[in-house]
């Protein structure tokens, strides 16, 4: 038995099997992504209504990222480049160029985990009175914490909404994340925090509400950052194993049946177009907005 | 079964069947049996799977029963039942515990939508019927097919296993609306139990449904491009039988509606696992303190994501039915059903419509008047759809000399539950009648009478129908009876006063079915031990029905030829029961779905495939 239409077209549709599924499949992940952006909206516009919580904005390394979106749109194009090279029948540019594809695809998971871990290892500590101190090197005993500050703006302490007002609201710190300086205490004065010899900061855990690093629980921002650019990236690892399936076991099919696997390659490399389509959007809602 | 033997018919291979080299491997029994790529084996798989699933969502439902019935007497074998969900489910003196009445009801819930009546509706009936139908050899996709199978079964499987977990299954109901759903099964709302943090029933749902929603994406990709590329020549678009209308837009459905919930499980796993706060308001108190969360997030959008897929969901578990139910009336009324194209049409404007009512559930969530009138008109709305669709089928008994068969008993029966079932939805779509009506016995009878005596009256139907076709015998007429009749009455036993009792103001999630709140429930309690009785009596009905499954597979009587009930569509024209690859020969479509009791023939129907 033979299911038909997996590599020519049907002639009233004008379309092989594999076609219609990933376009389907597209549209069912353009309803996933979509149901996160609208999460990302609600999370953002409920913020406001928080008392104390202010959206950080421009927080996120906006160089890497760029670059990042760079290495993805060119991702997109080699891999355009080696289903082309396939029809014309070129093995060894398609090598090449879905080789260069697998490259770029690693290359943004690099650039990625570098931003995570910026992330992961500098820690914020909201003290119940508001307060919020950020820095690294965090170390948790039983009664205390100690804590290497933030150099420069205002050790590292802020109250809510300087992030990005200005305004010098009294209301809790939650999720502001850089400090004015203007505004900024020195930490070491709150309640429960002394400075230590080598200038970290000890804070006695009796006046701590929570701390975390700036990894998903910080704030709903972290949240969704993290949530929508690691599901993005579980998506660039799952299109990089197929494609480099096609790297290092294409040629099986392809001394068999050629087309086949240009139709592979096409249907893969639409999905790393909807992966690369995903971050254009992602960028700018994330980094820049 | 003098057709399914291939030697019989050395003819009827395909001329194209020599350089096929798959087709002629003997399968082994691991390949051919359980890890199958061929879609009536698969159909199969699903249909026993959910079949199981729906006795167990059914037992659930039966010792809640006793609960409402009798609350806080020890339940039958109390001793058996908490050796097996253990001491936090069953008390010691042998009564359920409201953990236990929590987990059942939402795990009831869950088990009968996602587990039993999806799989049977979608995944059974619709990959074992809809490639024969069309005049396919397969899926589009097998392997995804298969994957689809087990993706599921894995689902299920640790659906079932979270019953056994520290704590028991999930308890937030099978919503799992948060906050709530967010520290359920977790230290926060219960330090001596000793929740393991992803071990846990909540945690475990979560895991569960991200399981189902892939299995449902794989299946919809699937079932959506066999119908658009394997229709076989000859059969356009308006040739298809009204049950592939049915099951295409179903499948537009679950492949457009799960992602969301699909992103929302993913964010209350965070919730849950890695302490985010997409659900979980600023300032959340549990048990007296503050729950050293960022807060900041919104319970309400976890509602949007949930009912922009549930929503949608309810056609999903109607329409498989109504497609079974099309096929069967024409059949046994011998006449085309009533308006084709207008029942196409409408499904496809259902399929539309349902994706822009999901509020309808949420008006007493406070989101604004003027979305809850938003969604109260699109609600009103799609009831046209539903009625044409009704009506249509309703119509179509009109002069018909009807063979009341026992698929037909069961389709009949259909059309009036349905019709109640749809009709006293009307009320609730009008926010002021659902102030009152909300989370009462009101809404529980509305939506079972569509899926309990609808959906599964249309499914029974089904298998009433189809059972020839797949093991080449018919079921038993008297034990099929047996079935029928007593169902019919008991199913109106339990939800009827389901009505009387949600107009009386008794709310669905009293653990002791009403009888702390005797003010309200006053003149109401009694109808508790009916339904109950009504329920377990049920059970019972359903004993000749699994007799006759099995039993019939080897003492019913055989079909006579290939198309036993005198039938049009292409499913008939294969053997019995169809081989891998479905069709002896290559299948033509040269007319209409239902050509019964064309004047001037001499007989009262035209396969499909019968040339001019």
């Amino acid at each position: 038995m033979e299911i038909p239409y997996t590599v020519s077209a049907r002639q009233d549709t004008g379309l092989w099997n594999a076609k219609i599924g990933i376009w389907l499949f597209l549209a069912s992940e353009v309803m996933l992504f979509g149901g996160l952006f609208s999460a990302y909206i609600f999370l953002r516009l409920g913020a406001g209504s928080v008392p104390g919580y202010v959206w950080p904005m421009h927080v996120l390394n906006v160089p890497l990222g760029f670059v990042n979106t760079l290495v993805l749109i060119g991702s997109s194009v080699t891999v355009i480049l080696s289903w082309a090279a396939l029809k014309l029948g070129e093995w060894k540019n398609f090598k090449l160029w879905m080789g260069l594809t697998l490259a770029l695809s690693l290359t943004f998971l690099v650039i990625k985990s570098f931003e995570y871990k910026a992330k992961f290892t500098h820690y914020g500590v909201f003290l119940k009175s508001g307060e919020v101190i950020t820095g690294h090197h965090l170390h948790a005993a039983d009664d205390h914490l100690t804590i290497v500050p933030d150099e420069g703006h205002g050790h590292g302490a802020a109250k809510g909404g300087h992030g990005e007002t200005g305004k010098a609201d009294a209301a809790a710190g939650h999720g502001a994340e850089k400090a004015d300086a203007g505004h900024a205490t020195d930490p070491a004065t709150l309640k429960g925090v002394s400075r230590q010899a080598d200038g970290s900061l000890r804070i006695e855990k009796s006046e701590v509400f929570r701390y975390a690093n700036h990894g998903p629980k910080y704030n709903t921002f972290y949240a969704i950052y993290f949530t929508l650019t690691g599901l993005h990236a579980l998506h660039v690892i799952g299109g990089a194993l197929v494609l480099g399936y096609f790297f290092f076991r294409g040629h099986v099919l392809y001394q068999k049946a050629p087309e086949h696997l240009a139709n592979r390659v096409e249907v893969g490399g639409l999905f790393w177009h909807f992966v690369d389509l995903v971050w254009i959007f992602l960028f700018p809602l994330l980094y820049l907005l | 079964m003098h057709t399914s033997s291939a030697a019989a018919h050395p003819e009827a291979h395909p001329p194209d069947h020599g350089h096929d080299d798959h087709g002629h491997h003997e399968l082994g029994f691991w390949r051919k049996y359980v890890f199958s790529t061929d879609h009536k084996v698969i159909g199969i798989q699903y249909g026993l799977t959910a079949l199981v699933f729906l006795l167990f969502g059914f037992v659930l439902m039966m010792l809640m029963r006793w609960q409402l019935a009798y609350p806080g007497k020890p339940l039958p074998s109390s001793e058996l039942l908490r050796a097996i969900f253990g001491g936090s489910m069953v008390a010691p003196e042998g009564h359920m515990t409201p953990d236990m009445y929590n987990a059942f009801g939402a795990m009831h819930g869950t088990i009968m939508v996602f587990l039993a009546i999806v799989p049977l509706a979608f995944g059974a009936f619709g990959n074992y019927v809809v490639p024969l139908q069309i005049g396919a050899p397969d899926m589009a996709f097998p392997r995804l097919n298969m994957v689809s199978y087990w993706s599921y079964l894995v689902g299920g499987l640790i659906m079932l296993g979270s019953f056994f977990v520290p704590g028991g299954a999930a308890k937030a109901g099978w919503t799992s609306y948060s906050p709530l759903a967010g520290i359920s099964d977790t230290a926060l709302s219960n330090p001596n139990i000793g929740f393991h943090p992803v071990f846990n029933g909540q945690t475990l749902w979560l895991i569960g449904m991200v399981f189902l929603i892939s299995s449902s994406l794989l299946g919809s990709v699937n079932f959506i491009t066999t119908i658009i590329q394997l229709r076989a020549p000859g059969m356009t678009w308006m040739r298809l039988p009204f049950f592939c209308w049915a099951q295409l837009v179903t499948a537009f459905l679950l492949l457009l509606a799960f992602p969301p919930l699909e992103a929302a499980a993913v964010m209350q796993l965070m919730d849950r696992l890695a302490g985010t706060s997409f659900f979980m308001p600023t300032g959340l108190v549990v048990n007296g303190a503050q729950v050293a969360i960022s807060g900041g997030g919104s319970p309400l959008l976890y509602q949007h994501l949930f009912w922009f897929l549930g929503h949608p969901e309810v056609y999903v578990l109607i329409l498989p039915g109504l497609g079974i139910v099309a096929e069967v009336i024409a059949n046994n009324t011998r006449k085309p059903i009533w308006g084709y194209r207008t029942m196409v049409g409408a499904v496809w404007v259902l399929g539309f419509l349902s994706f822009i009512v999901w509020a309808h559930h949420m008006y007493m969530t406070g989101m604004g008047q003027g979305v809850a009138t938003f969604f109260q008109t699109t609600t009103v709305l799609i009831s046209v759809p539903s009625v044409i669709l009704v009506t249509s089928l309703l119509i179509s008994l009109w002069g018909g000399s009807i063979r009341f068969t026992l698929p037909m008993l069961w389709a009949t029966a259909f059309l009036p539950m349905f019709g109640i079932g749809g009709l006293t939805g009307l009320p609730l779509a009008f926010t002021f009648l659902d102030l009152f009506l909300h989370d009462t016995y009101y809404v529980i009878g509305h939506f079972h009478y569509v899926v309990a005596p609808g959906t599964i009256f249309a499914m029974f139907a089904g298998i009433y129908y189809w059972y020839p076709k797949v093991t080449g015998r018919k079921l038993s007429t008297c034990l099929g009876h047996l079935h029928f009749w007593p169902s019919l009455v008991l199913m109106n036993g339990i939800f009827l006063p389901m009505f009387l009792q949600g107009m009386g103001g008794m709310h669905r999630r009293w653990y002791d079915g009403g009888a702390a709140y005797e003010q309200v429930s006053e003149g109401l309690l009694h109808w508790n031990t009916f339904m109950s009785k009504s329920a377990w009596l049920l059970g019972l009905a359903q004993i000749p029905f699994l007799i006759n499954l099995f039993l019939s597979l080897k003492l019913g009587r055989r079909v006579e030829n290939d198309n036993p009930w005198d039938a049009t569509t292409l499913e008939w024209a294969t053997p019995t029961p169809p081989p891998h690859g479905n069709f002896d020969k290559p299948v033509t479509a040269h007319r209409g779905p239902y050509e019964y009791s064309v004047p001037g023939q001499p007989r009262d129907f035209i396969p499909q495939n019968q040339p001019d």
